[in-house]
């Protein structure tokens, strides 16, 4: 959630009362949310924005990893190409809080993104895949009709294509803004990631912190394989929200990544730097297994 | 005066109790008070109209949520013969905040399910005020699968706040359990008739509304959040639920008007609460037709049917 009240639903979710999504200064210095140690932000940089001393993956956001920074880590250099670009969102209920949203998408878009998710296509190791990556600077990741519809198109890319579809996810939850056009995107994205399924292409899922609301509860949940970063707050409900309702404090690491690979509900932890390696491992063999059983 | 009516119905439930009894006493006393009787029956007859409409979006937020709204059980008992309630998910329970299995309708084999919330507070407790965890969506999906394999028609009654927010619905997946529920209705290979007779409450709501055809009734409504929990976060207040139910066009007419359902059964005049066996009426003659219609489509146009109904759905602007 940001400090800005951007509509998604698990406000308050922040690691330690932190708020690694809300704008900070771009100075040269960044405080590491975990561990509270001043880091320098080219080293930072240069550590794909994993703490060297906690190992807190700095989230996919204004302050810390960009979209194309990710983009860029998993994919081969140069290879990816932006698809559904062109599609942003309205105002379809002319919704008006303390602020209109119209007014808070003009903020949003006014840092230069676009919508909540990025997607296209690019290469890794060679294997062309369809991938999205979700913002969480951009309104707190949030679901608008926009990001299910680029969501949708890029997964029917896949679908034409025959390629992997993966999908890195980073969202608050819901735009409310967008009322039951939100809601409605969690049908829509899972009924298409029914027609990957049997089409019989992989379809991978890496959570990043935090990943909550209608995209846990879609998508995000779907995949053959979901991977997760460590430390990752990923879940359906935000925790202010169930403290509310069972009126007690949540117990620590509740909700986290480690948490829940305990409880089985994903198939791994990959830190931020392994996590290239992991996915094209995986994608090869799906789809070499796949062309063997074709040409048989 | 019972508690359960809620403000705005009061005037007229009182009204039309002066009605009941005055007639009463004309009869026990053998006396003609016909005029009197006629002109108080006008005036309810005005207010009736005054009131209800003009329903505030909060208003049918109210409706929705009437303590004396029919619950899915309620038209299950009327509207189905031969139900036989199946349990548990197979995986670690039985949850009582979705009920389903196997009926007749008019003499035809279909699956039933929906949520239940219960009407006095053992009951509500029993079915934790209608709000399922994992394993209420995780039966809901074994009974679909089950139509799935013997070719039974599915009809689902949506009546939840919303799925539950709580430490174990968190471990045991309920993101999943939801996620799983959307892909595997969008595939279901029999028809698929979603009723939503409440509250349509989010993710909750959806995880078993995804169909072929999709009504509400004319005073529920449909949200992606609760009006208080999105007041709490955008308004930081809850009391600003009526601005919030407002602000998200939570109605049937406006979920209509979106193009997100197929149609509006009428409720009578004040809701449902106040002739439930005309609403139910209405809700045999549209599972009739919704059987005449689609029991006999292939299988494979209708699920690019179900699936273009979901793709359409969204609004936003395209640049090349």
């Amino acid at each position: 959630m940001t400090g800005e009240g951007t509509g998604s639903m698990a406000e308050g979710s922040e690691p330690k009362g932190k708020n690694d999504g809300s704008p900070a200064p771009p100075g040269t210095w960044v405080k590491c949310p975990g561990c509270d140690e001043i880091l320098y932000r080219r080293e930072l940089e240069q550590t794909e924005w994993v703490c060297h001393s906690c190992n807190h993956h700095f989230g996919i956001s204004r302050d810390g990893i960009s979209v194309e920074e990710y983009l860029g880590l998993l994919l081969d250099p140069g290879s990816f190409i932006e698809l559904f670009g062109g599609i942003t969102s309205v105002d379809p209920l002319g919704f008006k809080d303390s602020t209109r949203y119209k007014d808070r998408l003009a903020k949003a878009t006014a840092t230069g993104r676009r919508e909540a998710v990025i997607t296209g296509r690019g290469n890794l190791d060679g294997l062309p895949l369809h991938i999205a990556v979700m913002d969480f600077g951009f309104l707190g990741g949030s679901m608008a009709s926009a990001v299910g519809e680029k969501i949708t198109r890029t997964a029917q890319e896949a679908l034409r294509a025959e390629t992997p579809l993966v999908i890195v996810s980073a969202s608050g939850g819901a735009r409310m803004q967008e009322g039951i056009f939100s809601l409605m995107q969690m049908a829509k994205t899972s009924a298409l990631l029914g027609r990957i399924a049997a089409a019989e292409l992989p379809y991978i899922s890496i959570l990043t912190h935090p990943t909550t609301g209608g995209v846990t509860a879609s998508f995000a949940s779907l995949g053959d394989v979901i991977l997760a970063e460590p430390g990752a707050l990923i879940g359906f409900a935000g925790q202010r929200v169930i403290e509310q309702t069972i009126k007690q404090k949540l117990p620590e690491g509740f909700q986290r990544s480690e948490f829940l690979l305990e409880h089985g509900m994903i198939d791994r932890i990959v830190p931020r730097r392994e996590m290239r390696g992991v996915l094209s491992t995986l994608l090869r063999q799906f789809m070499d297994a796949r062309a063997v059983r074709g040409a048989a | 005066m019972e508690t359960s009516w809620l403000d705005f119905e009061k005037p007229i439930v009182e009204l039309e109790q002066k009605i009941r009894d005055l007639r009463e006493f004309a009869d026990r006393e053998g006396l003609e008070f016909g005029e009197a009787i006629h002109k108080l029956e006008v005036k309810a007859e005005r207010l009736r109209r005054e009131v209800y409409s003009n329903l505030t979006p909060w208003q049918r937020v109210q409706l929705a949520r009437h303590p004396r709204r029919p619950y899915f059980l309620d038209y299950l008992d009327v509207l189905f013969t031969d139900f036989t309630e199946l349990h548990g998910d197979r995986c670690f329970g039985d949850d009582a905040a979705i009920v389903g299995g196997p009926a007749r309708f008019e003499g035809r084999p279909v699956m039933v399910l929906g949520q239940q919330k219960g009407r006095n507070t053992r009951e509500k407790m029993a079915r934790n005020f209608g709000m399922p965890h994992p394993e209420g969506y995780r039966k809901a999906l074994r009974l679909m699968r089950l139509a799935e394999k013997f070719g039974m028609p599915l009809i689902t009654f949506v009546d939840t706040p919303g799925a539950y927010p709580g430490i174990g619905a968190e471990e045991r997946g309920q993101s999943e359990a939801i996620a799983r529920n959307l892909r595997e209705m969008a595939g279901l290979r029999v028809p698929i008739l979603v009723l939503v007779i409440g509250e349509g409450g989010s993710g909750g709501a959806l995880a078993i509304a995804v169909g072929d055809r999709i009504l509400m009734l004319e005073n529920s409504v449909y949200s992606v959040i609760t009006a208080e929990g999105c007041a709490a976060i955008l308004w930081k207040d809850q009391a600003k639920a009526p601005d919030a139910a407002a602000a998200m066009k939570v109605t049937a007419q406006d979920i209509l008007n979106f193009g997100i359902i197929d149609g509006i059964v009428p409720e009578p005049s004040g809701g449902a609460h106040r002739d439930p066996a005309a609403v139910t009426q209405a809700l045999r003659d549209e599972i009739r037709r919704f059987l005449t219609e689609h029991a006999s489509l292939p299988v494979d146009q209708l699920l690019d049917a179900r699936l273009a109904k979901f793709l359409r759905i969204g609004v936003y602007a395209e640049t090349a």
